[in-house]
């Protein structure tokens, strides 16, 4: 995979492109997306993938112009059109779902083939979506993974928090990362998605981990209600991070959508 | 020197074991904690107290906004800031502030001031701060990351809503007002307006721009706060501010005054400890929201450098405390020497005495605030003599007061009007 740019209305986007075949755009959740995505690395040996990063996210610059979900949506479609693509393959993760099941449903006729990987989006009284804004880094593994051990090794790796330079790189990275996420996942990851469902003409796969406590997959049967046709696929597991986790079976998921 | 008498109106009756048993005194602090019959004679021994202190030739008495807190039971403080007006005579209503970006529209909040302002004759100071993460963002729900855009916008409506003498329209992002045309009007126009803030570069900007004076209303102490002030007086250099006068600047310190250094330890020591072991327990995730902060501030490293101990406050003793500077405390010659240091180091000449602290009960609190007040202000007055007539950050009453309370009486009415009896 390679870390590309393209020119959008706003700001220029940073990208990571790899393999061939049938075009793919992979929409990376609120953590972002680094080279080694496992995910990535399985989906590039079917499809031209390209993972656009959100403005903030990794190296790429800041668009203090998108502030709302419409903004959001519209200049992801934006990145689609300047990368030259027409009805790509569209899959996302957590927020990444969330944006791209927007673009489904404002764009019905753009979309065919749509791919959600334990979306946000939706908001159930009955399981209130833990606050991913309050918790401390210890404290999300639990959240994040299955296998929750595995997890905390992962997210500790390199990790120096009495290091003065490197908290200041990490507030900095938090801070344009989850600043931008917190535009429509702040204080409550909804944002009116619900009552647009209906538009989605996409043939679409919705994909779950079984113990995924960030967004249970109680909100996996409230999309597959709302959105026509689509089907489940739910992996054992595996949690919230299922990308990671079990990419080997995301993949084969998407796979049922093209 | 402009002393103002602050409360922050901590409840104070959390548990002995609240840092084990809770895990934070704001945003999620156990609601059965709270009794509203305590409550009732709380508030109203915390206004005694703030009118008490006004009798004593403080120069402003203040309060403040917090929202869902265990130390600051004032969510509202213009609701107390309206009591206080009709009690209370000559006194600065040092208001610090309102949070702008949490009210829809803003010009609620150039309302409700200009009512202040109104009711206590122009004794209104007012503060426009950004406000914490904990209460704009985790209690009130704003996105981080647009928090200052919306400050700015409420500002600018409201300083707008105040000058401007016609109907105007205000097409905003976050307000669409087509008539804006606020009535009651302030009397004092400019207001004084001191914006408390935490080592954000844009604020400093903010206040050289506007003339407003910046507030660091902080719990640790003169000496920690050093490198803050001094970034701003740095920053009022590089700008070229047409003056460096000490009034661009306030500091809140907690302050207690004894007959003796031994006196003031034994009297203040365990009320002193329940603030900052029970009252500053926050839980971490609620300090910082990503997005709160702006880039340029974080590359500054101001949040490590002002952050509180490394390990809490748990572990300070009485001793730690006063000689770091957290507290302020001992006889009036002790405590006198200490606040001359730092109206001297941080160059400021508002200070926001904090005078009762925790579960202070009030005759200690009367006590300290009287001893402060006849033994350790009047030394301090004349600190900065070249900027005594320095006035735009403080308020400018009217002449002539209304008196609260001065109805005739029936019979008098009776005889004014004509009627029988």
């Amino acid at each position: 995979m390679e870390l590309k740019t393209v020119k959008t209305q706003h700001v220029p986007v940073r990208y990571f492109e790899g393999g061939k075949g049938e075009p793919l755009v992979f929409l990376h959740g609120a953590g972002g997306l680094l080279a080694g995505d496992p995910l990535f690395a399985k989906l590039e040996q079917k499809y031209h993938v390209y993972a656009p990063l959100l403005p903030g996210y990794g190296d790429s610059e800041e668009c203090s112009e998108l502030r709302d979900m419409l903004d959001f949506t519209l200049h992801t479609a934006d990145v689609v059109e300047a990368l030259g693509l027409k009805d790509p393959i569209l899959v996302g993760h957590s927020m990444g779902g969330m944006i791209a099941a927007e673009m489904a449903a404002i764009a019905p006729h753009d979309v065919s083939r749509l791919a959600l990987i334990c979306p946000a989006g939706l908001w159930l009284d009955e399981y209130p979506i833990p606050d991913l804004f309050s918790m401390l880094p210890f404290e999300m593994p639990q959240y994040l993974f299955h296998d929750v051990e595995a997890g905390t090794k992962l997210m500790t790796a390199g990790v120096a928090l009495d290091d003065p330079e490197w908290l200041k790189a990490f507030l900095v990275m938090n801070a344009r990362q989850m600043g931008m996420a917190g535009k429509i996942l702040f204080p409550i990851p909804e944002r009116g998605l619900a009552q647009r469902l209906y538009r989605i003409k996409a043939k679409t796969v919705l994909i779950w981990g079984d113990s995924d406590r960030l967004i249970p997959p109680a909100y996996a049967h409230a999309f597959k209600k709302g959105i026509k046709g689509a089907e489940l696929v739910s992996i054992p597991e595996a949690s919230h991070l299922v990308t990671m986790e079990k990419p080997d079976q995301v993949a084969a998921a998407i796979s049922k959508v093209a | 020197m402009k002393f103002t008498w602050f409360n922050l109106m901590p409840w104070q009756d959390l548990p002995d074991d609240f840092r084990e048993k809770h895990r934070s005194v704001w945003v999620d602090i156990d609601s059965r904690l709270f009794d509203p019959a305590r409550a009732h004679h709380l508030y109203n021994e915390y206004m005694d107290l703030l009118e008490y202190s006004s009798t004593l030739g403080f120069d402003g008495i203040g309060v403040n906004e917090h929202h869902q807190n265990g130390y600051g039971i004032m969510p509202s403080p213009n609701i107390i800031a309206a009591g206080l007006a009709r009690r209370t005579k000559d006194v600065g209503l040092v208001v610090l502030g309102n949070s702008i970006a949490l009210y829809n529209p803003p010009v609620r909040v150039a309302e409700e001031f200009a009512m202040l302002d109104c009711i206590s004759g122009g004794r209104l100071v007012a503060g426009f701060p950004v406000g914490t993460s904990m209460d704009t963002n985790f209690c009130y729900g704003q996105i981080p990351a647009l928090t200052r855009e919306k400050y700015a916008e409420a500002h600018d409506l409201i300083k707008e809503a105040w000058s401007n003498p016609d109907p105007f329209a205000f097409n905003g992002r976050y307000n669409k007002l087509r008539h804006v045309n606020i009535w009651p009007r302030p009397i004092q126009n400019p207001m004084p307006i001191h914006i408390p803030g935490g080592g954000s570069v844009e604020t400093y900007d903010f206040c050289i721009d506007n003339t407003y004076s910046y507030s660091y209303l902080s719990f640790s102490g003169y000496i920690r706060a050093k490198a803050l002030l001094q970034g701003y007086w740095d920053r009022v250099a590089e700008r070229n501010a047409p003056d460096t006068s000490p009034y661009r600047a306030g500091f809140a310190q907690t302050i207690c005054v004894a007959d003796t250094d031994e006196e003031a330890e034994r009297l203040y020591s365990e009320h002193v400890s329940y603030f900052y072991n029970r009252c500053l327990h926050v839980y971490g995730g609620f300090a910082d929201a990503p997005g709160y902060r702006t880039i340029k501030t974080i590359q500054t490293g101001a949040l490590s450098q002002y952050a509180p101990p490394v390990n809490g406050y748990s572990n300070l003793t009485w001793k730690d405390l006063t000689e770091q500077g957290h507290v302020i405390a001992g006889s009036p010659e002790t405590v006198r020497q200490r606040m001359e240091e730092l109206i001297k180091g941080l160059h400021v000449g508002n200070i926001f005495c904090l005078l009762h602290v925790g579960n202070m009960p009030k005759d200690k609190c009367m006590y300290s605030t009287k001893l402060f007040a006849e033994k350790v202000m009047p030394k301090l007055r004349n600190m900065f003599p070249e900027y005594k007539d320095d006035n735009r950050f403080w308020c400018k009453p009217l002449a002539n007061q209304a008196t609260p309370g001065s109805l005739p009486t029936e019979k008098a009415v009776a005889a004014m009007v004509g009627g029988k009896d």
